[in-house]
Protein backbone atom coordinates (compact mmCIF):
# COMPACT_ATOMS: atom_id res chain seq x y z
CA UNK A 1 0.00 0.00 0.00
CA UNK A 2 2.90 2.34 0.76
CA UNK A 3 4.35 1.84 -2.70
CA UNK A 4 0.98 2.48 -4.30
CA UNK A 5 0.76 5.72 -2.35
CA UNK A 6 4.26 6.82 -3.45
CA UNK A 7 3.19 6.26 -7.06
CA UNK A 8 -0.10 8.07 -6.49
CA UNK A 9 1.73 11.07 -5.01
CA UNK A 10 4.09 11.24 -7.99
CA UNK A 11 1.24 10.96 -10.45
CA UNK A 12 -0.80 13.63 -8.69
CA UNK A 13 2.20 15.98 -8.64
CA UNK A 14 2.67 15.43 -12.36
CA UNK A 15 -0.91 16.61 -13.01
CA UNK A 16 -0.06 19.90 -11.36
CA UNK A 17 3.42 20.15 -12.89
CA UNK A 18 1.86 20.90 -16.27
CA UNK A 19 -1.02 23.18 -17.28
CA UNK A 20 -3.22 20.08 -17.72
CA UNK A 21 -4.60 20.21 -14.19
CA UNK A 22 -5.52 23.89 -14.30
CA UNK A 23 -7.04 23.76 -17.78
CA UNK A 24 -9.02 20.73 -16.73
CA UNK A 25 -10.32 22.29 -13.51
CA UNK A 26 -11.35 25.55 -15.19
CA UNK A 27 -13.11 23.81 -18.09
CA UNK A 28 -14.80 21.37 -15.74
CA UNK A 29 -16.15 24.15 -13.52
CA UNK A 30 -17.23 26.31 -16.48
CA UNK A 31 -19.08 23.42 -18.07
CA UNK A 32 -20.78 22.28 -14.86
CA UNK A 33 -21.88 25.88 -14.34
CA UNK A 34 -23.20 26.20 -17.88
CA UNK A 35 -25.03 22.86 -17.83
CA UNK A 36 -26.55 23.45 -14.41
CA UNK A 37 -27.73 27.03 -14.75
CA UNK A 38 -28.29 27.54 -18.48
CA UNK A 39 -28.94 24.17 -20.08
CA UNK A 40 -30.34 22.62 -16.90
CA UNK A 41 -32.57 25.64 -16.14
CA UNK A 42 -31.73 25.52 -12.45
CA UNK A 43 -33.68 28.70 -11.60
CA UNK A 44 -36.67 28.07 -13.85
CA UNK A 45 -37.21 24.69 -12.17
CA UNK A 46 -37.96 26.37 -8.85
CA UNK A 47 -36.81 23.26 -6.95
CA UNK A 48 -34.39 23.16 -4.04
CA UNK A 49 -32.45 20.21 -5.51
CA UNK A 50 -29.36 19.59 -7.56
CA UNK A 51 -31.09 17.44 -10.21
CA UNK A 52 -30.06 19.99 -12.85
CA UNK A 53 -26.47 19.61 -11.68
CA UNK A 54 -26.03 15.83 -11.40
CA UNK A 55 -28.19 14.93 -14.41
CA UNK A 56 -25.49 16.09 -16.81
CA UNK A 57 -22.60 14.30 -15.19
CA UNK A 58 -22.66 11.08 -17.26
CA UNK A 59 -22.35 13.22 -20.42
CA UNK A 60 -19.93 15.75 -19.05
CA UNK A 61 -17.59 13.03 -17.76
CA UNK A 62 -17.81 11.25 -21.09
CA UNK A 63 -15.37 13.77 -22.54
CA UNK A 64 -13.58 15.11 -19.49
CA UNK A 65 -12.69 11.94 -17.60
CA UNK A 66 -10.96 10.21 -20.54
CA UNK A 67 -9.07 13.48 -21.08
CA UNK A 68 -7.85 13.36 -17.48
CA UNK A 69 -6.91 9.69 -17.61
CA UNK A 70 -5.60 9.12 -21.14
CA UNK A 71 -1.98 9.77 -20.27
CA UNK A 72 -1.83 7.42 -17.26
CA UNK A 73 -0.25 4.44 -19.05
CA UNK A 74 0.12 5.70 -22.62
CA UNK A 75 2.68 8.27 -21.49
CA UNK A 76 4.64 5.67 -19.48
CA UNK A 77 4.77 3.49 -22.56
CA UNK A 78 5.79 6.31 -24.88
CA UNK A 79 8.55 7.69 -22.68
CA UNK A 80 9.90 4.29 -21.65
CA UNK A 81 9.37 4.90 -17.94
CA UNK A 82 7.14 1.82 -17.89
CA UNK A 83 10.37 -0.18 -17.94
CA UNK A 84 11.64 1.73 -14.94
CA UNK A 85 8.38 1.22 -13.06
CA UNK A 86 8.12 -2.50 -13.75
CA UNK A 87 11.71 -3.24 -12.78
CA UNK A 88 11.18 -1.71 -9.34
CA UNK A 89 10.40 -4.14 -6.52
CA UNK A 90 6.64 -3.65 -6.69
CA UNK A 91 3.75 -5.73 -7.94
CA UNK A 92 1.86 -4.53 -11.03
CA UNK A 93 -1.17 -4.10 -8.78
CA UNK A 94 0.54 -1.48 -6.67
CA UNK A 95 1.34 0.51 -9.80
CA UNK A 96 -2.16 0.14 -11.23
CA UNK A 97 -3.84 1.05 -7.95
CA UNK A 98 -1.51 3.99 -7.36
CA UNK A 99 -2.11 5.52 -10.75
CA UNK A 100 -5.85 4.97 -10.64
CA UNK A 101 -6.03 6.45 -7.17
CA UNK A 102 -4.12 9.58 -8.23
CA UNK A 103 -6.45 10.33 -11.11
CA UNK A 104 -9.50 9.60 -8.97
CA UNK A 105 -8.30 11.98 -6.28
CA UNK A 106 -7.79 14.58 -8.99
CA UNK A 107 -11.38 14.20 -10.23
CA UNK A 108 -12.59 14.26 -6.62
CA UNK A 109 -10.83 17.59 -6.21
CA UNK A 110 -12.56 18.96 -9.31
CA UNK A 111 -15.88 17.74 -7.95
CA UNK A 112 -15.18 19.27 -4.53
CA UNK A 113 -14.63 22.64 -6.20
CA UNK A 114 -18.27 22.63 -7.34
CA UNK A 115 -19.26 23.41 -3.72
CA UNK A 116 -20.74 26.82 -4.69
CA UNK A 117 -23.77 25.08 -6.23
CA UNK A 118 -24.43 23.41 -2.89
CA UNK A 119 -24.12 26.75 -1.13
CA UNK A 120 -26.40 28.39 -3.71
CA UNK A 121 -29.17 25.85 -3.38
CA UNK A 122 -28.94 26.02 0.42
CA UNK A 123 -29.17 29.80 0.40
CA UNK A 124 -32.18 29.82 -1.93
CA UNK A 125 -34.14 27.02 -0.33
CA UNK A 126 -34.08 24.05 2.01
CA UNK A 127 -32.78 21.12 -0.03
CA UNK A 128 -32.34 17.56 1.21
CA UNK A 129 -28.59 17.62 1.89
CA UNK A 130 -28.57 13.84 2.34
CA UNK A 131 -29.73 13.52 -1.27
CA UNK A 132 -27.04 15.95 -2.36
CA UNK A 133 -24.44 13.83 -0.58
CA UNK A 134 -25.75 10.72 -2.35
CA UNK A 135 -25.52 12.59 -5.65
CA UNK A 136 -21.90 13.48 -5.02
CA UNK A 137 -21.08 9.90 -4.01
CA UNK A 138 -22.73 8.58 -7.18
CA UNK A 139 -20.93 11.15 -9.30
CA UNK A 140 -17.58 10.18 -7.81
CA UNK A 141 -18.26 6.49 -8.45
CA UNK A 142 -19.35 7.28 -11.99
CA UNK A 143 -16.11 9.17 -12.60
CA UNK A 144 -14.20 6.25 -11.06
CA UNK A 145 -15.85 3.80 -13.46
CA UNK A 146 -14.97 5.95 -16.50
CA UNK A 147 -11.44 6.41 -15.18
CA UNK A 148 -10.91 2.68 -14.74
CA UNK A 149 -12.08 2.14 -18.33
CA UNK A 150 -9.65 4.86 -19.42
CA UNK A 151 -6.83 3.12 -17.52
CA UNK A 152 -7.45 0.00 -19.58
CA UNK A 153 -7.57 1.82 -22.93
CA UNK A 154 -4.52 3.86 -21.96
CA UNK A 155 -2.57 0.68 -21.22
CA UNK A 156 -3.36 -0.56 -24.73
CA UNK A 157 -1.44 2.10 -26.61
CA UNK A 158 1.44 4.51 -26.43
CA UNK A 159 -0.66 7.14 -28.16
CA UNK A 160 -2.78 9.32 -25.88
CA UNK A 161 -5.22 10.31 -28.62
CA UNK A 162 -5.98 6.67 -29.39
CA UNK A 163 -6.47 6.03 -25.67
CA UNK A 164 -8.84 8.99 -25.46
CA UNK A 165 -11.00 7.95 -28.41
CA UNK A 166 -11.22 4.29 -27.35
CA UNK A 167 -12.17 5.36 -23.87
CA UNK A 168 -14.89 7.78 -25.04
CA UNK A 169 -16.39 5.05 -27.23
CA UNK A 170 -16.33 2.49 -24.39
CA UNK A 171 -17.90 4.95 -21.94
CA UNK A 172 -20.48 5.96 -24.55
CA UNK A 173 -21.59 2.32 -24.67
CA UNK A 174 -21.90 2.36 -20.89
CA UNK A 175 -24.24 5.33 -21.20
CA UNK A 176 -26.25 4.33 -24.26
CA UNK A 177 -27.11 0.85 -22.95
CA UNK A 178 -29.56 2.51 -20.57
CA UNK A 179 -30.26 5.81 -22.34
CA UNK A 180 -34.01 6.22 -22.88
CA UNK A 181 -34.05 6.91 -26.65
CA UNK A 182 -31.92 3.79 -27.14
CA UNK A 183 -33.94 1.52 -24.85
CA UNK A 184 -37.15 2.74 -26.54
CA UNK A 185 -35.69 1.84 -29.90
CA UNK A 186 -34.64 -1.58 -28.63
CA UNK A 187 -38.04 -2.23 -27.04
CA UNK A 188 -39.62 -2.29 -30.53
CA UNK A 189 -37.99 -5.60 -31.40
CA UNK A 190 -36.45 -7.05 -28.23
CA UNK A 191 -38.19 -8.65 -25.29
CA UNK A 192 -38.54 -6.43 -22.21
CA UNK A 193 -36.27 -8.81 -20.30
CA UNK A 194 -33.51 -8.30 -22.85
CA UNK A 195 -33.94 -4.53 -22.80
CA UNK A 196 -33.64 -4.59 -19.00
CA UNK A 197 -30.63 -6.89 -19.13
CA UNK A 198 -28.81 -4.53 -21.49
CA UNK A 199 -29.86 -1.50 -19.48
CA UNK A 200 -28.43 -3.15 -16.36
CA UNK A 201 -24.98 -2.60 -17.86
CA UNK A 202 -25.52 1.11 -18.15
CA UNK A 203 -24.08 3.67 -15.81
CA UNK A 204 -27.19 5.82 -16.36
CA UNK A 205 -29.47 3.17 -14.86
CA UNK A 206 -27.28 2.90 -11.79
CA UNK A 207 -26.54 6.59 -11.45
CA UNK A 208 -30.27 7.39 -11.43
CA UNK A 209 -30.73 6.21 -7.85
CA UNK A 210 -27.87 8.29 -6.50
CA UNK A 211 -29.23 11.30 -8.39
CA UNK A 212 -32.56 10.93 -6.61
CA UNK A 213 -30.76 10.55 -3.28
CA UNK A 214 -31.08 6.78 -2.89
CA UNK A 215 -27.92 4.81 -2.10
CA UNK A 216 -28.73 1.29 -3.22
CA UNK A 217 -26.13 -1.40 -2.48
CA UNK A 218 -26.68 -2.90 -5.94
CA UNK A 219 -25.78 0.39 -7.63
CA UNK A 220 -22.75 0.71 -5.38
CA UNK A 221 -21.62 -2.81 -6.32
CA UNK A 222 -22.18 -2.08 -10.00
CA UNK A 223 -19.74 0.82 -10.02
CA UNK A 224 -17.22 -1.02 -7.88
CA UNK A 225 -17.51 -4.02 -10.22
CA UNK A 226 -16.87 -1.86 -13.31
CA UNK A 227 -13.82 -0.36 -11.58
CA UNK A 228 -12.56 -3.77 -10.45
CA UNK A 229 -13.11 -5.37 -13.84
CA UNK A 230 -11.47 -2.54 -15.79
CA UNK A 231 -8.44 -2.43 -13.51
CA UNK A 232 -8.05 -6.20 -13.81
CA UNK A 233 -8.20 -5.79 -17.59
CA UNK A 234 -5.49 -3.14 -17.25
CA UNK A 235 -3.37 -5.68 -15.38
CA UNK A 236 -3.85 -8.31 -18.08
CA UNK A 237 -3.03 -5.82 -20.84
CA UNK A 238 0.13 -4.66 -19.09
CA UNK A 239 1.27 -8.23 -18.42
CA UNK A 240 1.03 -8.97 -22.16
CA UNK A 241 2.77 -5.78 -23.21
CA UNK B 1 25.12 -13.04 -8.06
CA UNK B 2 23.47 -13.25 -11.48
CA UNK B 3 22.78 -16.70 -12.92
CA UNK B 4 21.25 -17.10 -16.33
CA UNK B 5 20.43 -20.47 -17.84
CA UNK B 6 19.33 -21.01 -21.42
CA UNK B 7 17.32 -17.84 -21.80
CA UNK B 8 15.03 -17.75 -24.82
CA UNK B 9 12.81 -14.92 -25.97
CA UNK B 10 10.70 -14.78 -29.09
CA UNK B 11 9.31 -11.68 -30.75
CA UNK B 12 6.70 -13.12 -33.05
CA UNK B 13 8.49 -15.86 -34.95
CA UNK B 14 11.92 -14.29 -34.43
CA UNK B 15 14.11 -15.89 -31.78
CA UNK B 16 15.62 -12.68 -30.41
CA UNK B 17 17.46 -14.43 -27.60
CA UNK B 18 18.45 -18.00 -28.34
CA UNK B 19 19.69 -19.93 -25.34
CA UNK B 20 21.99 -17.50 -23.54
CA UNK B 21 23.67 -18.68 -20.33
CA UNK B 22 26.22 -16.94 -18.15
CA UNK B 23 27.02 -16.05 -14.54
CA UNK B 24 28.26 -12.84 -13.00
CA UNK B 25 29.87 -12.87 -9.57
CA UNK B 26 30.44 -10.10 -7.08
CA UNK B 27 33.57 -8.11 -7.91
CA UNK B 28 33.14 -8.62 -11.64
CA UNK B 29 32.37 -6.06 -14.32
CA UNK B 30 31.05 -7.90 -17.32
CA UNK B 31 30.86 -6.13 -20.66
CA UNK B 32 28.03 -7.37 -22.79
CA UNK B 33 28.98 -6.83 -26.42
CA UNK B 34 27.15 -7.36 -29.64
CA UNK B 35 25.99 -5.62 -32.79
CA UNK B 36 22.75 -3.65 -32.72
CA UNK B 37 19.75 -5.96 -32.57
CA UNK B 38 21.74 -8.93 -31.30
CA UNK B 39 19.61 -9.31 -28.17
CA UNK B 40 21.59 -7.30 -25.62
CA UNK B 41 18.72 -5.15 -24.39
CA UNK B 42 16.27 -8.03 -24.50
CA UNK B 43 18.57 -10.12 -22.30
CA UNK B 44 18.98 -7.26 -19.85
CA UNK B 45 15.24 -6.75 -19.72
CA UNK B 46 14.86 -10.40 -18.76
CA UNK B 47 17.53 -10.10 -16.06
CA UNK B 48 15.70 -7.14 -14.55
CA UNK B 49 12.29 -8.77 -14.80
CA UNK B 50 10.76 -6.45 -17.37
CA UNK B 51 10.30 -9.27 -19.88
CA UNK B 52 9.38 -12.76 -18.87
CA UNK B 53 11.59 -15.27 -20.75
CA UNK B 54 9.87 -17.83 -23.00
CA UNK B 55 12.26 -20.47 -21.66
CA UNK B 56 15.16 -20.60 -19.24
CA UNK B 57 15.77 -19.17 -15.81
CA UNK B 58 17.23 -16.02 -14.27
CA UNK B 59 18.23 -15.80 -10.65
CA UNK B 60 19.69 -12.82 -8.85
CA UNK B 61 21.33 -13.24 -5.46
CA UNK B 62 19.78 -16.70 -5.21
CA UNK B 63 16.24 -15.46 -5.89
CA UNK B 64 14.57 -16.84 -8.99
CA UNK B 65 13.00 -13.98 -10.95
CA UNK B 66 9.93 -15.99 -11.86
CA UNK B 67 9.28 -17.22 -8.32
CA UNK B 68 10.46 -14.37 -6.10
CA UNK B 69 10.50 -11.31 -8.36
CA UNK B 70 10.32 -8.73 -5.58
CA UNK B 71 13.28 -10.17 -3.63
CA UNK B 72 15.35 -10.35 -6.81
CA UNK B 73 14.39 -6.87 -8.01
CA UNK B 74 15.34 -5.35 -4.64
CA UNK B 75 18.95 -6.32 -5.30
CA UNK B 76 19.10 -4.79 -8.78
CA UNK B 77 19.83 -1.27 -9.90
CA UNK B 78 18.87 -0.81 -13.55
CA UNK B 79 19.68 1.82 -16.13
CA UNK B 80 17.35 1.18 -19.08
CA UNK B 81 18.28 1.94 -22.66
CA UNK B 82 17.79 5.63 -23.53
CA UNK B 83 17.77 6.49 -19.81
CA UNK B 84 14.02 6.87 -19.37
CA UNK B 85 12.95 9.26 -16.62
CA UNK B 86 9.85 11.19 -15.58
CA UNK B 87 10.71 14.37 -17.42
CA UNK B 88 8.23 16.59 -15.61
CA UNK B 89 10.03 16.04 -12.29
CA UNK B 90 13.12 17.78 -10.95
CA UNK B 91 16.27 15.73 -10.52
CA UNK B 92 15.80 15.81 -6.77
CA UNK B 93 12.11 14.89 -7.01
CA UNK B 94 12.89 11.97 -9.29
CA UNK B 95 15.63 10.63 -7.03
CA UNK B 96 13.39 11.05 -3.99
CA UNK B 97 10.71 9.05 -5.79
CA UNK B 98 13.22 6.30 -6.65
CA UNK B 99 14.43 6.23 -3.03
CA UNK B 100 10.90 5.96 -1.65
CA UNK B 101 10.06 3.18 -4.10
CA UNK B 102 13.10 1.37 -2.74
CA UNK B 103 11.66 1.67 0.75
CA UNK B 104 13.97 4.45 1.97
CA UNK B 105 12.64 7.27 4.11
CA UNK B 106 13.77 10.02 6.46
CA UNK B 107 17.53 10.29 7.01
CA UNK B 108 18.34 7.16 5.02
CA UNK B 109 16.57 8.69 2.03
CA UNK B 110 18.44 11.99 2.37
CA UNK B 111 21.77 10.21 2.62
CA UNK B 112 20.99 7.97 -0.36
CA UNK B 113 20.07 10.98 -2.51
CA UNK B 114 23.15 12.95 -1.42
CA UNK B 115 25.47 10.05 -2.20
CA UNK B 116 23.91 9.34 -5.61
CA UNK B 117 24.06 13.05 -6.49
CA UNK B 118 27.71 13.19 -5.56
CA UNK B 119 28.65 10.02 -7.43
CA UNK B 120 26.93 11.17 -10.62
CA UNK B 121 27.93 14.85 -10.41
CA UNK B 122 24.38 16.17 -10.35
CA UNK B 123 24.66 18.86 -7.67
CA UNK B 124 24.48 21.74 -10.15
CA UNK B 125 21.17 20.62 -11.68
CA UNK B 126 19.52 19.22 -8.57
CA UNK B 127 16.45 21.45 -8.72
CA UNK B 128 16.15 21.62 -12.48
CA UNK B 129 13.33 19.88 -14.28
CA UNK B 130 14.59 16.79 -16.12
CA UNK B 131 13.22 17.84 -19.51
CA UNK B 132 15.49 20.90 -19.46
CA UNK B 133 18.64 18.81 -18.98
CA UNK B 134 21.22 17.98 -21.62
CA UNK B 135 21.53 14.35 -22.66
CA UNK B 136 24.58 13.77 -20.47
CA UNK B 137 22.86 15.06 -17.34
CA UNK B 138 19.69 13.16 -18.11
CA UNK B 139 21.70 9.99 -18.51
CA UNK B 140 23.48 10.53 -15.23
CA UNK B 141 20.18 11.26 -13.49
CA UNK B 142 18.90 7.89 -14.57
CA UNK B 143 22.18 6.29 -13.50
CA UNK B 144 21.81 7.96 -10.09
CA UNK B 145 18.37 6.40 -9.84
CA UNK B 146 19.93 2.97 -10.42
CA UNK B 147 22.49 3.56 -7.65
CA UNK B 148 20.14 5.11 -5.12
CA UNK B 149 19.68 2.00 -2.95
CA UNK B 150 23.34 0.94 -3.23
CA UNK B 151 22.33 -2.29 -5.00
CA UNK B 152 24.45 -5.42 -5.06
CA UNK B 153 23.74 -5.97 -8.73
CA UNK B 154 23.92 -3.31 -11.42
CA UNK B 155 22.49 -3.79 -14.89
CA UNK B 156 23.37 -0.90 -17.18
CA UNK B 157 22.11 -0.78 -20.75
CA UNK B 158 24.52 1.35 -22.78
CA UNK B 159 25.56 3.56 -19.87
CA UNK B 160 27.88 5.70 -22.00
CA UNK B 161 25.58 6.14 -24.98
CA UNK B 162 25.29 9.78 -26.01
CA UNK B 163 27.89 11.10 -23.56
CA UNK B 164 30.82 13.27 -24.53
CA UNK B 165 34.38 11.87 -24.13
CA UNK B 166 34.85 13.43 -20.69
CA UNK B 167 31.58 12.06 -19.43
CA UNK B 168 32.34 8.64 -20.90
CA UNK B 169 35.60 8.62 -19.02
CA UNK B 170 33.87 9.53 -15.74
CA UNK B 171 31.19 6.88 -16.15
CA UNK B 172 33.76 4.17 -16.96
CA UNK B 173 35.72 5.08 -13.85
CA UNK B 174 32.53 4.95 -11.84
CA UNK B 175 31.65 1.52 -13.24
CA UNK B 176 35.13 0.17 -12.46
CA UNK B 177 34.89 1.57 -8.94
CA UNK B 178 31.42 0.08 -8.38
CA UNK B 179 32.58 -3.25 -9.77
CA UNK B 180 34.92 -3.79 -6.83
CA UNK B 181 32.05 -4.52 -4.47
CA UNK B 182 29.15 -5.35 -6.77
CA UNK B 183 28.23 -7.54 -9.69
CA UNK B 184 27.98 -5.30 -12.74
CA UNK B 185 26.78 -6.08 -16.26
CA UNK B 186 26.79 -3.37 -18.85
CA UNK B 187 26.08 -3.49 -22.53
CA UNK B 188 27.96 -1.54 -25.12
CA UNK B 189 29.07 -1.65 -28.69
CA UNK B 190 32.12 0.50 -28.03
CA UNK B 191 35.05 -1.88 -27.88
CA UNK B 192 37.48 0.40 -26.09
CA UNK B 193 35.17 0.26 -23.07
CA UNK B 194 35.95 -3.40 -22.66
CA UNK B 195 39.58 -2.58 -21.97
CA UNK B 196 38.71 0.49 -19.95
CA UNK B 197 36.23 -1.03 -17.52
CA UNK B 198 35.62 -4.78 -17.80
CA UNK B 199 37.08 -7.73 -16.02
CA UNK B 200 35.36 -10.00 -18.52
CA UNK B 201 33.49 -9.64 -21.79
CA UNK B 202 30.70 -11.65 -23.36
CA UNK B 203 30.12 -11.27 -27.08
CA UNK B 204 26.72 -12.20 -28.44
CA UNK B 205 25.46 -12.37 -31.98
CA UNK B 206 21.91 -13.08 -33.16
CA UNK B 207 20.82 -14.10 -29.69
CA UNK B 208 23.71 -16.50 -28.94
CA UNK B 209 26.91 -16.20 -26.94
CA UNK B 210 29.76 -16.50 -29.45
CA UNK B 211 32.70 -15.79 -27.14
CA UNK B 212 33.53 -14.91 -23.57
CA UNK B 213 36.61 -14.28 -21.50
CA UNK B 214 38.92 -11.53 -20.31
CA UNK B 215 39.82 -8.95 -22.96
CA UNK B 216 43.22 -10.65 -23.30
CA UNK B 217 41.72 -14.10 -23.75
CA UNK B 218 39.45 -12.86 -26.51
CA UNK B 219 42.45 -11.80 -28.56
CA UNK B 220 43.75 -8.63 -30.09
CA UNK B 221 42.91 -6.38 -31.72
CA UNK B 222 39.44 -6.55 -30.23
CA UNK B 223 37.62 -4.97 -33.13
CA UNK B 224 38.92 -7.64 -35.50
CA UNK B 225 37.80 -10.36 -33.10
CA UNK B 226 34.43 -8.68 -32.85
CA UNK B 227 34.03 -8.42 -36.62
CA UNK B 228 35.05 -12.02 -37.15
CA UNK B 229 32.57 -13.34 -34.56
CA UNK B 230 29.52 -11.25 -35.27
CA UNK B 231 27.28 -10.61 -38.25
CA UNK B 232 26.99 -7.18 -39.72
CA UNK B 233 23.42 -6.01 -40.21
CA UNK B 234 24.30 -5.26 -43.84
CA UNK B 235 25.31 -8.92 -44.42
CA UNK B 236 23.02 -11.17 -46.42
CA UNK B 237 21.03 -13.52 -44.16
Amino acid sequence: MRHAWVIAKRELASYFASPVAYVFLVIFLLLTGFFTFTAGQFFERGEASLGAFFGWHPWLYLVLVPAAGMRLWAEERRSGTLELLFTLPITPWQAIAGKFLASWIFIALALALTFPVVVTVNVLGAPDNGAIFAGYLGSLLLAGAYLAVTCATSALTRNQVVAFILSVVACLFLILAGFNPVTDLMARWASPALVDAVAAFSVVTHFDGFERGVIDARDLYFFLAVIGFSLSATGVILRNR
Amino acid sequence: MIRIENLVKYFGAKRAVDGISFNVERGEVVGFLGPNGSGKSTTMRMITGYYAPDAGRVSVGGHDLAEAPLEAKRLIGYLPENAAAYTDMTVHGFLAFAAEMRGLSGDAKKRAIASAVERCFLASVLHQSIDTLSKGYRHRTCLAQALIHDPEVLVLDEPTDGLDPNQKHEVRNLIRELGKSKAVVFSTHILEEVDAACTRAIIIDRGRVVAQGTPDELGRPLDEVFRRLTTSDTAKP
